[in-house]
Order: C-alpha cells, then structure tokens, then sequence
C-alpha cells in the first residue's frame, strides 16, 4: 500500500534530541509509526522515552542502522549540519532520506546531489513537511509518518498527493479527507532549488503503485520540473491527474518564501506551468479551494 | 541578498577578475577627488555611475529631470557637478517601477576604451542541479531577449561540482567568444575567477554585463565593466563579510522589521493584505485574492509553525501599509493550535485598534476552540468557512 513508506517502515531521526526532533518523534510514535532509533553524536547510550516507549539512541546512523535494521531516516539537524547528516545516511545504506531542514545552502545541496549519485539512497526534501502513508485507525494511525506533518488530516486510501509546499498539501489532503476520500501516500518534495525527488519521480511511483487510483500534483513558481512531470504524464501516465500551480500573482525576480519559488529570467511562471499542466492533461484547479473536486471530477 | 556593483566588483577583483580602477564616493567632493586620482595615474576620462540595486541605470531618468545615472566626463569638476546632481535624488529606471530609487554612492570609475562586449553569467541550472556558466558575443544586451532571439549565441559549460570548473572548459568559452592568441589564456583566467566567485562566496547569480574586450596603449586585454552579485540567503551565515554588504537602504522598511520577526513578507500594489501560514499557501492565498476580483496587497508567511507573537507582529507590520483596505488571515493549523492563532489574532486586533474589515479562515488542529475565542472576542470580524469563502468575503468587504 502506498509508495516509499508503509506501517512497517523502520524509522530512525537524526536530530531526536533537539526540540523539533524530539517533538515530531513524538507525534510520529503516537501515530503508531514506527519510531526505532535516535541518532545524536555524542549521546549514544541515551534513550528517548515518550508514552511508555523507549528509543535508543546511537552516536552513527551507521550503528542504529545495525542495532535496530532501520531503513528510513527523518533529517532534523540545524541547516549548517544537514548536508553531513544527510550523506551520513546515505553512507550508512538507507534505503530513505527525508530532510526536514529549511535553509540549507544551496552549494551544500548540490554536493550532496553530487555526491549521492550512483548511491542506493532515495532523498526527499530538503525544507519539506516529509511523507505520510496514512493507517487503517482512528484519525490514520498505524500509518507511517516522517516529517512534520498532522497525522490526523489523513485518511487511508487510493489518492496519492505530492507537493513542494507543506500547508497547501495539508490543504489538499484535508479538502479529500473532508470528502471521505483516503490517500495512498502524500509526499512533500520540499520548496529548496536543488531537492533529492522531484514531482516527476514521485508521479512514477504512483502511477506503478496499484494502491493508488488518482495523483494530486500541486507545484509553484521557479524551475521547470512541473513542466517535465507534466510532459511525462501527456506520454505515460494511466491515472487521472489533478494540479495546483501557486504563484500566478507572484512578481517576477521575487523570492515567494521558499528558496525554489522565484521567476527568474522570465522562467518558471505559473503561466507556463499551468499551459503544460493543460497540454498533458492534468486537471487544472481554478483555485486551492478546489484541488480535491477537481480531481474527483475526473475519477 | 543583493550588493552593489562596486562591492560586486570588489569581490570579483579579489577573486582575481580585472575591473576597471574606481572608487565608491558618497559626497561630489569626494566624487571631484577619486576622479583627480584617475586622471593622475593616466586615465582621460572618468564615468560617473549610480550605485543602486537595479538595472538599465544608463537610460534612467532622475525624478528631477536629470537623464541617465551614468555618465562619462572628461574632467574632475564635471564629476563634482554630476555628482552633486545624482546624490539624493531619485532613479527611475525599467527595474526600479515608477517609484525609483533614492542614488546615495556613487561609483567613480576609469572609462575604457571599447572594443569589443560579451556576456557572461555563472548560474544554478536546477534541471541538474548543477553550476552553469554562460557566455555570449552579444554583450551589454538583455540576456533574455537574446535566449529568446537568437539563442545559438549562448555558449553554455556545465560544472561537476566534485571538481569545479576546469581550464580547459573556460577555454572553450573563451575560444567561443572569438578571442584569439593570448586573449585566450586571459578570457579563461577572467571566466575562472568569476566561477570561483560565484562557488566559494555562495553567490545565487555572478552576472558580468558587459565583459569588455579594452584597448589601453595599444595593448588589448579583458575586463569586467559591469558586475552583478546575488547572494544565497541561506549561506550567509558563512560569509560575515558580505553579510556586512547588505545595504538597508534598498529594502522596503517593512520587509526589514518582519525579517526582524523571521516573517516572509514581501510588499504588493494591492489593497488587501494577507497573513497565511506556509509559503506555499500564501503564494495561493494571493492567487485566490486575485481570482475573485481583488489584489492582494503582500506576500506573508509567518512559518508552518507560527507564534502568538509572531503572529501579532505579523499584524503590526500589514497595518502599516497605508494601501490596506482589508486583511485576511488564512491559517491551516496542522499541528499549531488553532486557538493559540486565535488568541494572538484577538491580541493584535485589540492592541492594534483595528478598524479595517478582517476576515479569518482558520482550519485544523483544535478549530473548534480557536472559532469560539474569535467569536467571544466581541471583534466585528468576518469568519470565512473555507479558502474560496474567505476570499470572497474580504474582496466583498473591501469593494463594497
């Protein structure tokens, strides 16, 4: 069920003791993921304990990978450190990254990406809200959640969503949920520049995985990769698709919040976007508000 | 982060790029003596140019009637009194919008001989997330009007970071722009520095327009007349010496005091402000402003996990645009709670003594509570019950 991530996934979190870490793991372990190591050099030996569990911490991603058989890590570190945190997952033979971080350097990015090619490691983010792949309970537990976002909005389903933004994915997610409507998996790829998954990587997943019946893509201003989705799904894609582009009031030259999201050299207007949106087929949403009966629509 | 071209050109000499000799003056006094200076150690004429963080600066026109911020004089007084004609005063130019820019430094630089101009831009290409350097014959134009036009006159290499920007890639570039014999060596060395510029400072963007091929005692050679910086804001935090560039006079007042509160806000024409959580959401709460028939007068992020405090200072800061007819708070509380929004939205609008139509949209965790404090509160404010209804209703309140 779902891509990426499933009930079982073994999670571990860089960056466990820190207050954000520390905070998240919290709600990932009361939405029944599976939260099985810390890592924070220097306090291995240390335990995590929230509710009655108890997660050991480990000084390496290498050695809670081996004491634990963790396969997914959520990157909580300071964005000075994140780069090293990330690589160290990589090295350690992760199957999954995800990098919460916001304000990593953009240099720092593009030696990772450098550095990960060929590796067996899938990253998503940075600056993202990370990935939920809803449960069978009350409110989605039982699900798997890394990352930053509300457990409860989601319902378990057959609608994959996949966004650069955290709020405006929680919009969709909540406009289906609302409906009745579950999800496959909702991943959040992040609103830096250079990311580890781009929105034509997770619609490849969806469109293989046979949990998933529907994609809602949201994108924003800046780069091209909505356009390159876009142009894969008019040739490949056999499920419905429904998007969002953010930005069409932005000004040109403007950094709209997230590092990613500026129209730069006449490139990367939601425009354009939204005529290749159309081009491929892809339901366009007049307004946010609509994201989810767009889809729907179409189903 | 932006800087100014002479601080721009100062980074890039130190990275071993030739710029032509100049100083920053910020009085015509000190304009009449650095350009003194030049004339003395041999140079005949001086150009006077407006240190503003915009472009087209040449065919700009001064608010007081005064054509172009740059202008070459052949002797100190006309300097002075250029100088003294451009300080204080107003620039408006194609990028600065019809309010301009107020020219405080002026950069006071040795003119040069033209021969020949290029392009040349070290960028990210995000397609692979990778560095790219760009270059062109056809300097001093608008590079986008050139992609567009005649895009085969863009010699583009792309950077393995593992490695940086080899020689023999800068050579080709160099051979591309039609240089030839020794101006070879001395294009590569040049494209070189301003690679390095662009990796070990963190630069966004490093744009040299134009690159000038110079002639000076019948000896050619390489220079960049113009330099162009933006810097990763992110990165900053490794770079105090250019974080001590930035230049507060640039900024609106407003996007200063919210970076003060690690608030997004970028200021807008329109006249309904907004306060939204998430980047992403605020960019579409403007977009839906707009559909509806209004215009959304900033871009607000107050973060995906936003503060009483944070909030109430969001507050502050929308109330002082004098253009706001309207404010709409869009708030998704995924994990924040909704009545601690509430609260704060209740303790600005009191502090604030709001008396402009306010529509709130709050949704997620503890809702509930966060609607009933709104509507204990007592505020003739407006509840939207979802994005579209929030919209409507303030674009309502405000054309009505």
């Amino acid at each position: 069920m779902g891509i990426l991530v499933k009930p079982d996934t073994k999670v571990l979190i860089q960056g466990i003791t820190g207050s954000f870490g520390a905070r998240h793991a919290q709600l990932s372990i009361d939405y029944g993921t599976q939260v099985v190591a810390g890592v924070t050099p220097g306090k291995g030996g240390q335990v995590f304990e929230h509710h009655g569990h108890r997660v050991p911490i480990f000084d390496t991603v290498a050695e809670a990978k081996k004491q634990t058989g963790a396969t997914a890590s959520a990157v909580f570190v300071p964005p000075a450190f994140a780069a090293d945190a990330i690589l160290e997952g990589v090295d350690a033979g992760l199957d999954l990254v995800v990098a919460i971080t916001e304000g990593i350097p953009v240099n720092d990015m593009v030696k990772v990406k450098r550095a990960m090619e060929g590796a067996r490691t899938r990253l998503i983010g940075p600056n993202c809200p990370g990935i939920v792949t809803p449960g069978a309970g009350k409110d989605s537990q039982g699900g798997c959640r890394i990352g930053i976002a509300p457990g409860y909005i989601h319902k378990q389903g057959h609608i994959g969503v996949v966004s650069r933004s955290g709020t405006l994915t929680y919009e969709a997610v909540w406009q289906l949920t609302c409906r009745g409507v579950g999800q496959s998996t909702c991943v959040g790829i992040g609103g830096d520049p250079v990311n580890g998954t781009s929105h034509l990587d997770v619609i490849k997943m969806f469109n293989d995985d046979p949990e998933t019946h529907g994609i809602i893509m949201i994108g924003e201003i800046g780069g091209s990769a909505e356009e390159e989705a876009a142009d894969w799904i008019r040739q490949h894609c056999r499920k419905p698709v429904a998007g969002f582009i953010a930005g069409a009031t932005a000004p040109p030259g403007r950094r709209m919040g997230h590092a990613g999201a500026i129209i730069s050299g006449g490139k990367g207007t939601a425009a354009a976007k939204i005529a290749a949106f159309k081009a491929a087929g892809i339901g366009v949403a007049t307004t946010p508000s609509e994201m989810a009966e767009t889809l729907l629509k179409m189903m | 982060m932006n800087v100014h071209e002479f601080q721009a050109k100062q980074l890039l000499a130190q990275h071993g790029v030739a710029v032509p000799a100049g100083e920053m003056c910020d009085n015509p006094e000190s304009a009449r003596t650095a350009a003194e200076k030049l004339i003395a150690s041999g140079h005949s004429r001086v150009v006077v140019k407006s240190q503003i963080h915009a472009g087209g600066r040449g065919k700009g026109v001064f608010k007081s009637g005064l054509q172009g911020g740059v202008k070459v004089c052949s002797n100190p007084e006309e300097v002075f009194v250029n100088a003294r004609a451009m300080l204080g005063q107003t620039l408006v130019t194609k990028q600065t919008g019809p309010e301009g820019r107020v020219v405080n430094k002026l950069l006071i630089e040795a003119a040069s001989s033209i021969k020949k101009e290029f392009y040349l831009a070290v960028l990210l290409d995000r397609a692979v997330s990778r560095p790219i350097v760009m270059a062109s014959t056809e300097g001093g134009m608008d590079i986008e009007e050139v992609a567009a036009r005649t895009p085969e006159k863009i010699v583009k290499e792309s950077i393995d970071p593992a490695v940086g920007m080899m020689p023999y890639q800068a050579r080709k570039l160099a051979a591309a722009l039609g240089l030839k014999g020794e101006l070879i060596a001395a294009g590569a060395k040049l494209t070189l520095g301003v690679y390095r510029t662009w990796w070990e400072l963190d630069a966004t963007l490093v744009e040299i327009n134009p690159l000038c091929l110079v002639e000076a005692g019948g000896k050619e050679s390489l220079i960049a007349l113009d330099g162009k910086i933006g810097f990763d804001d992110n990165a900053l935090y490794r770079h105090k010496d250019i974080q001590a560039m930035r230049d507060l006079n640039e900024e609106a007042p407003l996007e200063i005091e919210a970076s003060n509160y690690q608030l997004n806000y970028i200021k807008l024409d329109g006249n309904i402000a907004c306060l939204v959580n998430g980047a992403g959401l605020a960019m579409a709460t403007m977009d839906i402003i707009q559909h509806f028939g209004g215009s959304p007068a900033n871009f607000l992020d107050v973060g995906g996990g936003a503060s009483e405090e944070q909030v109430a200072a969001a507050f502050k800061i929308i109330m002082q645009d004098p253009n706001v007819k309207g404010i709409l708070v869009n708030i998704f509380g995924g994990i924040m709670d909704c009545n601690v929004i509430a609260t704060g939205i209740v303790a600005a609008v009191r502090e604030t003594g709001l008396n402009l139509p306010l529509v709130v949209r709050l949704e997620g965790n503890n809702v509930v509570a966060g609607q009933k404090t709104l509507a204990e509160s007592g505020l003739t404010l407006i509840t939207g019950d979802s994005m579209a209804d929030a919209a409507r209703k303030v674009v309502k309140a405000v054309t009505a």
